[in-house]
């Protein structure tokens, strides 16, 4: 790829450069081995903090492998530069992290570099981890030394010269990771201030919602503006959000709570998995993420708010009688998708009505190539919607001209470009593996046992 | 008017474009395997083969059919002549009342086209979509691993009943 050749010219000329400044810059010091803790040496309560603060932060997710042992790593990440595998981060001493101290675990956390001095590669995002409080570290820690030990040694990244080096790393945290613990803005309330330390922090929202620059760092000056993950687009959360109602913080909430919202649909992709996680967690938590996030989008123009309840009108009245069209498209929305998205059952049972699909009126067709291929499978122990794909029934042209179906009589936005193309990368990219790629969970009593150590 | 292939044979149905294939399999062409379940692609009781891999037919419009070959239950044997799949069904008596088996036999004859040794792993996931109310599901799973012997070896001697897993 062309793209990455330049971001490899870069990183070597970064590189060359200042061969001699690097070693000081990128050098930094093994901390020593320390045989492994004993469990019993943890304090419970901390242990249980420790599980609740990395169900915010999604560790499982990204070192769980699909069927492999909780926190064991493995999980290829793909990135535009190659592909990374996720650690293992359980207590083996020889291929986890049992040998680690607080100090070296923390160290990690807020600087991306391993006991041994390693850097690790931003696909861990220090780059919003590096905020967390001691504190927190501390519980996380504890949580993770106290899981069950698993042998499982870390797999080779695939990544090409130059980037193999993790020396280069150093040069990329110079230019893009700040460093510092959040400091509070003492003009807002504590619940807001709760919501940003956990979702500029551990919950690493923007890693997925922020876009990227050439050099794989979060743009920072379009926070929130919508970003790409494993053929996903995370939506804008901000602004600019394609949303057709605008959202709020109660929506927020019941979206991030229970996965689905009655005004905006169901969560899937890799957000999936995000929303599983926060059913779990205090829901003063989950609050406070919502009052953050509700002040990223900020207070919907007028315009805006009349489009949104225009919208809402629109899907509560009976639904008009879809024109009988002789395109396929319609032909193919009439007998496939009407059934479920025109009964008026409200989500997550009932399909949303897609005069409020967030999917239809977004900027690029993918989401919903994604979901009309793969349709959403549902999760194992909770209650969660479920739809068809249709991969097996339907060719490319014949997505393609449902989507542009959709597009055309489900939002008042322009007909969308190269959808067939898009379409063909989407069953290209097996989006059905991804999206279920979370393994089992790390316990699946989890949330009865919140009260127990 | 609308042209149809169903189990080899071409049909002239008059149905719209967007009729659902289930409709005109059961009600035009008399052919009762697929069932109507929930009648939203949920259940899997309709399911068809379309050019060999599984269809929820309740949710497929004819419009998707051109040019394509449907292949339903009846299409893979007669009761005098049992398919691999249909055999080992009975011989596992994998049936309690039947309502999802049909659905069950063609996205398994469907995995077994394209993949004639699935792992268990693999099955269980393939019929992930097939629900059944009745729990035979381990009893589903054995007939589907017999259909496999059984396709792979030929084997057409009579089953031995007291059969294990």
């Amino acid at each position: 790829m062309t793209k990455s050749g330049i971001i490899g010219g870069i990183f070597a000329a970064l590189c060359v450069g200042g061969a001699a400044g690097a070693f000081a810059v990128a050098w930094r010091p093994a901390i020593a081995a320390i045989d492994p803790p004993k469990p019993q040496s943890f304090d419970t309560n901390l242990v249980k903090r420790g599980r609740e603060l990395a169900t915010i932060g999604n560790c499982g997710d990204c070192h769980t492998a699909r069927g492999g042992k909780s926190f064991a790593g493995g999980v290829p990440v793909p990135t535009p530069f190659g592909t990374v595998f996720s650690t293992n981060v359980t207590p083996d001493p020889e291929t986890g992290i049992g040998r680690w101290s607080e100090a070296a675990f923390r160290r990690a956390m807020r600087s991306g570099v391993d006991r041994d001095g390693q850097h690790l590669y931003p696909t861990f995002p220090y780059d919003h981890f590096t905020n967390v409080s001691d504190e927190d570290d501390a519980a996380l820690y504890a949580f993770l030394m106290t899981r069950e030990p698993v042998r499982a040694p870390v797999r080779q990244n695939q990544l090409a010269f130059p980037l193999d080096h993790r020396v280069l790393v150093a040069g990329w945290k110079l230019l893009f990771l700040h460093r510092g613990t959040y400091r509070p803005d003492s003009t807002k309330s504590a619940e807001w201030n709760r919501g940003a330390y956990l979702v500029e922090g551990l919950a690493h929202c923007g890693a997925c919602h922020t876009p990227r620059n050439a050099l794989g760092a979060e743009r920072t000056s379009a926070s929130f503006a919508g970003g790409d993950v494993d053929n996903w687009h995370a939506y804008p959360i901000n602004a600019q959000s394609p949303s057709p109602v605008p959202w709020d913080m109660e929506a927020l909430f019941a979206y991030l709570r229970d996965g689905s919202h009655p005004d905006h649909g169901t969560a899937r992709g890799p957000m999936a998995q995000v929303v599983g996680n926060l059913s779990e967690v205090a829901a003063s938590d989950v609050q406070a993420i919502a009052a953050y996030m509700a002040d990223m989008f900020g207070a919907p123009t007028p315009d805006r708010k009349r489009q949104g309840e225009a919208a809402l009108a629109q899907a509560k009245s009976a639904p008009a009688p879809a024109p009988r069209a002789n395109a396929p498209g319609g032909s193919i929305y009439a007998a496939a998708c009407a059934t479920c998205h025109e009964s008026g059952r409200p989500p997550p049972y009932g399909g949303i009505n897609l005069g409020l699909s967030t999917a239809i009126a977004g900027t690029d067709p993918r989401n919903l190539a994604n979901i009309v291929l793969s349709g959403v499978r549902p999760v194992e122990g909770e209650r969660s919607p479920i739809m068809p794909g249709f991969a097996a029934s339907m060719s490319d042209a014949q997505i393609a001209a449902l989507l542009n179906f959709l597009r055309s009589r489900f939002s008042n936005q322009p007909p969308w470009a190269g959808v067939e193309r898009t379409v063909e990368e989407a069953r290209r990219a097996d989006t059905a593996f991804l999206q279920t790629s979370a393994g089992p969970r790390n316990a699946p009593a989890e949330a009865s046992q919140r009260d127990k150590p | 008017m609308m042209i149809l292939k169903v189990n080899g044979l071409t049909h002239q149905v008059d149905a719209e474009a967007d009729t659902p294939l289930l409709y005109v399999l059961r009600d035009d062409l008399k052919l009762n395997a697929a069932k109507f379940g929930c009648g939203l692609g949920q259940c899997g009781s309709c399911t068809v083969m379309v050019d060999g891999k599984a269809v929820l037919s309740c949710v497929t419009p004819l419009v998707l059919l051109e040019g394509k070959q449907v292949t339903t239950l009846e299409g893979l044997g007669t009761i005098s002549e049992p398919a691999p799949i249909q055999r080992a069904f009975m011989e596992e008596q994998a049936a309690q009342c039947g309502y999802c088996i049909a659905g069950m036999m063609m996205r398994a004859q469907a995995l077994l086209q394209r993949n004639s040794k699935p792992t268990d792993e693999e099955i269980r996931a393939e019929l992930q979509p097939n629900l059944c109310r009745c729990g035979t599901h381990m009893r589903i799973l054995r007939a589907v691993r017999r259909a496999a012997r059984l396709m792979d070896t030929a084997d057409a001697s009579p089953a031995n009943h007291g059969s294990t897993p």
